[in-house]
């Protein structure tokens, strides 16, 4: 037995030197937030993380008792900065992974993921800007750690997020993106509610279409940086839109959250 | 519209497994138009039997990735729209 014990910390070892390929590992949940009636934020303690950029994702898989394994990407929605790693879902009543996420995974609980993943749709501060943001819905996720990243990093590239939500109830991070807007300038946030709007809001109401990105984003002349993420029809008709509007393509990145994402 | 197109940041994952680069930002060159651009920004449509990075130009499949996990782990994968990859 001590041979096979020394034999394997020696495969340890070699393991160690060659490039490390993307591995499953466990991340304990040391808080559940809810957000809106329908999006929870889950924080995590992940042990070695080694650290993401904002816009990045970690994949998450759920195995069953009898073996079966469920996986989705969810967003990063905390900076880099911070030492937990928050991760936004929202309850999908017919998802086979969002609904225990949501509903069943307590403070304590190990959730098995990795990550970080995907350095395209990523941004740092010291890339600059401007920043043009689109959010639908829990598309905010990566866009959010973009702007506490900035936030955290003591930045000031000018950000325009244009975030669309059905409802005011339902618009995601409401209380923070309020507070970090409040107290700076080079922070615009405009929402547009898709579904139904409180008595007397005087903000957009509607889809978002050419004549708003008109109004509310930079002009192609000062070249934004453009980050795109929701459903995928929204990404879609935006990216289209803005580059129709003569944004250059390759500095409009999109995410698409496909039809469910479950 | 087909809804389960998603973004070449969707096979990043799986791409992982394999690649020991940042595969998103790899640049790839379509063999059958000749577009050129990053993987993230190639069209990707992710299943269970396995995942296929469309070029965003013309549609052809650039990679084609399927893994078996059953037994042995063994993975299938098909380079073969690919005219060149770039990265760093």
């Amino acid at each position: 037995m001590a041979t096979r014990g020394a034999s394997s910390a020696t495969g340890v070892t070699e393991m160690a030197s060659v490039p490390r390929k993307l591995a499953w590992r466990i991340g304990e949940v040391v808080e559940t937030s809810p957000d809106t009636a329908r999006t929870k934020s889950l924080l995590l303690q992940i042990p070695g993380w080694e650290g993401h950029r904002a816009g990045q994702h970690v994949d998450v898989r759920l195995t069953a008792e009898d073996g079966y394994q469920a996986q989705r990407s969810y967003s990063i929605a905390s900076a880099p900065e911070d030492s937990r790693v928050e991760l936004l879902v929202e309850r999908l009543d017919d998802g086979e992974v969002s609904p225990y996420l949501t509903d069943e995974l307590r403070a304590g609980d190990g959730l098995e993921l990795r990550g970080p993943i995907g350095g395209w749709f990523a941004w740092e501060a010291r890339e600059g800007g401007p920043l043009l943001l689109v959010a639908g819905g829990s598309g905010i996720a990566p866009l959010m750690a973009m702007i506490r990243h900035r936030q955290a990093a003591g930045n000031d590239t000018p950000i325009r997020l244009l975030f669309s939500s059905r409802s005011y109830e339902e618009v995601i991070f409401r209380e923070e993106l309020e507070r970090l807007a409040a107290e700076d300038e080079t922070l615009q946030i405009t929402h547009t509610l898709t579904r139904s709007a409180p008595p007397g809001w005087k903000g957009y109401d509607r889809r978002i279409d050419e004549e708003m990105l008109e109004e509310v984003a930079f002009s192609p002349r000062e070249r934004p940086l453009a980050f795109v993420c929701g459903p995928t029809p929204l990404v879609e008709a935006v990216a289209t839109t803005l580059v129709g509007l003569g944004h250059e393509p390759a500095r409009v990145k999109t995410e698409r959250f496909g039809p469910t994402g479950g | 519209m087909d809804e389960n197109r998603l973004d070449g940041n969707a096979a990043a994952g799986v791409l992982a497994e394999i690649f020991n680069f940042e595969i998103t930002t790899a640049r790839v060159a379509c063999v059958r138009c000749g577009a050129a651009g990053e993987i993230g920004s190639q069209m990707a449509y992710v299943s269970e039997i396995g995942t296929v990075v469309r070029c965003a130009t013309c549609d052809n499949a650039l990679i084609r990735v399927a893994r078996q996990d059953d037994g042995p782990q063994r993975y299938w994968l098909d380079l073969k729209g690919i005219e060149y990859l770039q990265f760093e």
